[in-house]
């Protein structure tokens, strides 16, 4: 009969790693007392509530159901940040808030955007999608004709090479993890593998690369190896169940599985195998990263592993001591994530988490660990490992190979790329979270 | 029965004429290099691609004047958007502003971008001669070509960039 949490059982939950951090299986150990006792970063449960009564929503019917359903209004105020609001004459970005949602998926109307020149309104029925340069016969595909071929579905995260470009501050810059890493959001895409259309196409032996280009105003375009076309490329159609939005590259996008963000290329209209890679303006200027000495790194393409913890995180403060789930994101570009540990003093110890099922490969994986808050001062990180046995490097690794900024940018700024170090957040005795470098 | 049927398709499919390309839907259409041309407009770094006609920097100094000076500065030294001309050396920092002088590896990439994406509000609206115009101007202003040096398909694959071999291919098992 007993309902409310047993204090002593609690306090016999075993603890793994420093700072109350508890074994990932308390769950199921504490049971219900557990369960019962998470406080949660909303609010606590109040001893004095009133007596039950029905609302006034419950005594009338409800609303007609629309065609299109639409979240509660009460939900309207999570949204994705804006960097160029008003359209001025350069990329917009649009950044998916990981503190407000939960899960594995990112919901089409949170799911992250950059687009350099505007989003462009495309007729469906007019679009085409070519094929040519080192084929056998080049081949133009309408929208209708590839509906028809044989689709294949897949999770797959999209991540910019510039997601999370604020990490390279040599201070940490206080700001929210949409802020620090919203650039990346998950979907379930569905489509054509291209390894289909270029069997119809044919392949000439002397192709190595395609370049493949949108329909937008500046006619994106990046180089591609041969070999990751062939590989799990996609021509894809649907982005979680609907097709693409918008701002992922109505009415088709190249999909490609773990690697960098741009070269996903959206609106896509034109494959064109060549022998060598055009050296365009995004592989060669724009997404090329230049290192501590003055080198620069070429065709980085892999978004290596990472993770970070949402919650908690900047802007969800912790509601007085006791039980917590920390849960995050981890996520890799080459394949599924095997490890995700977990530290609340700032890695002196450390503590496996529970990784949700499914773990897909170059998909979002959510991972969760028990904690029982003592109210005290604490750093909380993650650390993620992939199948490949690679490992999310520590910051001072980190930054010994790929350096730091002189000076501190702006939240919005790009001073560098393809960060996948540690993110660590500061609590604070009152609950606040803030940033820090551990 | 379809299991017995199948191999037989695929037999049929192999041995047939040049129209057996795959076993899958064949839904494309065959269409004519011709009919791709408005869109080829690729540029390898060897120069193929590159169109014909040619341009020099005076010619493309007043074309600038007419169409890129708003929003990149007088003499492409930067205005509301990029600068086009100068930079400081990549050991500055990480977060060095990467310049066509400082960073860009290949000439033809300046050609490939003004053609496809500028100027911003009228992409592709250039014509080729203005394109390889407007990029000798910008080479010459930063002291890659000389100021009597016209740029096109023979000659502007030649320039070669100070940061040429800048670079390090991060996996090369990836391509």
């Amino acid at each position: 009969m007993e309902t409310t949490p047993d204090k002593q059982d609690l306090e016999k939950l075993e603890v793994v790693a420093g700072n109350g951090l508890l074994d990932r299986r308390a769950f199921l150990r504490g049971g219900a007392a557990f369960a019962a006792a998470v406080t949660g970063y909303t609010v606590a449960r109040s001893a004095a509530a009133a007596p039950l009564a029905d609302d006034p929503w419950s005594l009338v019917p409800g609303a007609i159901s629309p065609s299109y359903e639409k979240r509660s209004r009460f939900e309207e105020k999570i949204a994705r940040t804006l960097s160029n609001p008003k359209g001025e004459t350069r990329t917009s970005h649009a950044r998916t808030p990981h503190h407000l949602i939960n899960g594995t998926f990112t919901p089409n109307g949170l799911h992250f955007t950059i687009v350099h020149s505007g989003t462009p309104d495309i007729d469906p029925d007019k679009h085409r999608l070519v094929i040519h340069g080192l084929v056998k016969r080049p081949l133009a595909f309408t929208l209708e004709a590839l509906a028809r071929y044989p689709m294949v579905s897949r999770m797959s995260f999209v991540e910019c090479g510039g997601n999370s470009a604020p990490m390279f501050s040599r201070e940490p810059i206080q700001a929210s993890v949409q802020a620090l890493h919203g650039l990346a959001s998950c979907a379930e895409w569905t489509g054509i593998p291209l390894s289909t259309l270029l069997e119809e196409t044919g392949i000439d032996p002397k192709a190595k690369w395609l370049v493949a280009e949108g329909a937008d105003s500046l006619a994106l375009s990046r180089s591609v190896p041969l070999t990751k076309a062939l590989d799990d490329a996609m021509i894809a159609l649907y982005q979680n169940g609907e097709r693409l939005m918008p701002g992922n590259g109505y009415p088709m996008r190249l999909l490609l599985p773990g690697w960098e963000g741009n070269m996903n290329v959206k609106f896509l209209r034109r494959l064109k195998l060549v022998e060598a890679p055009a050296m365009s303006y995004y592989e060669t200027r724009t997404y090329s990263q230049i290192l501590p000495g003055g080198k620069a790194y070429r065709f980085y393409f892999v978004q290596e592993v990472k993770s970070f913890i949402t919650h908690p995180s900047q802007g969800l403060a912790l509601k007085g001591p006791g039980y917590y789930e920390i849960s995050g994101i981890a996520y890799s570009g080459n394949g599924r994530i095997s490890k995700v540990m977990v530290s609340a003093d700032g890695g002196q110890s450390w503590a496996q988490a529970a990784l949700q099922e499914p773990v897909l490969s170059k998909a979002f994986t959510r991972f969760r660990a028990p904690w029982r808050w003592d109210g005290g001062p604490a750093v909380l990180q993650s650390r993620a490992w992939d199948e490949g046995g690679n490992v999310q490097p520590t910051r001072a690794q980190f930054v010994a190979q790929r350096g730091e900024t002189h000076k501190v940018p702006n939240v919005l700024a790009f001073p560098n790329q393809h960060y996948n170090s540690l993110t660590s957040w500061a609590i604070d005795g009152k609950g606040e979270v803030k940033h820090v470098y551990a | 029965m379809f299991t017995r049927k199948f191999p037989g398709i695929v037999l049929a499919l192999g041995l047939g004429s040049s129209a057996a390309f795959s076993a899958g839907p064949n839904l494309g259409t065959p269409i004519e290099p011709a009919e791709i041309a408005a869109w080829d407009i690729s540029i390898q770094p060897d120069g193929t691609g590159l169109p014909i006609g040619g341009g020099t920097p005076a010619q493309g100094a007043r074309i600038y004047a007419q169409k890129c000076v708003m929003c990149h500065g007088v003499n492409g030294k930067g205005g509301p958007f990029a600068a086009l001309v100068g930079g400081t050396p990549l050991t500055s920092g990480i977060d060095t502003p990467k310049t066509i002088a400082n960073f860009w590896g290949y000439s033809t990439t300046v050609f490939d971008f003004i053609r496809r994406a500028m100027p911003w509000q009228q992409p592709r609206s250039l014509t080729d001669n203005e394109v390889y115009a407007l990029t000798a101007f910008i080479l010459e202003q930063n002291k890659l070509i000389g100021e009597d040096d016209s740029m096109n398909a023979e000659t502007l694959p030649k320039v070669r960039m100070p940061n040429r071999d800048g670079f390090i291919i991060r996996f090369p098992d990836k391509i």
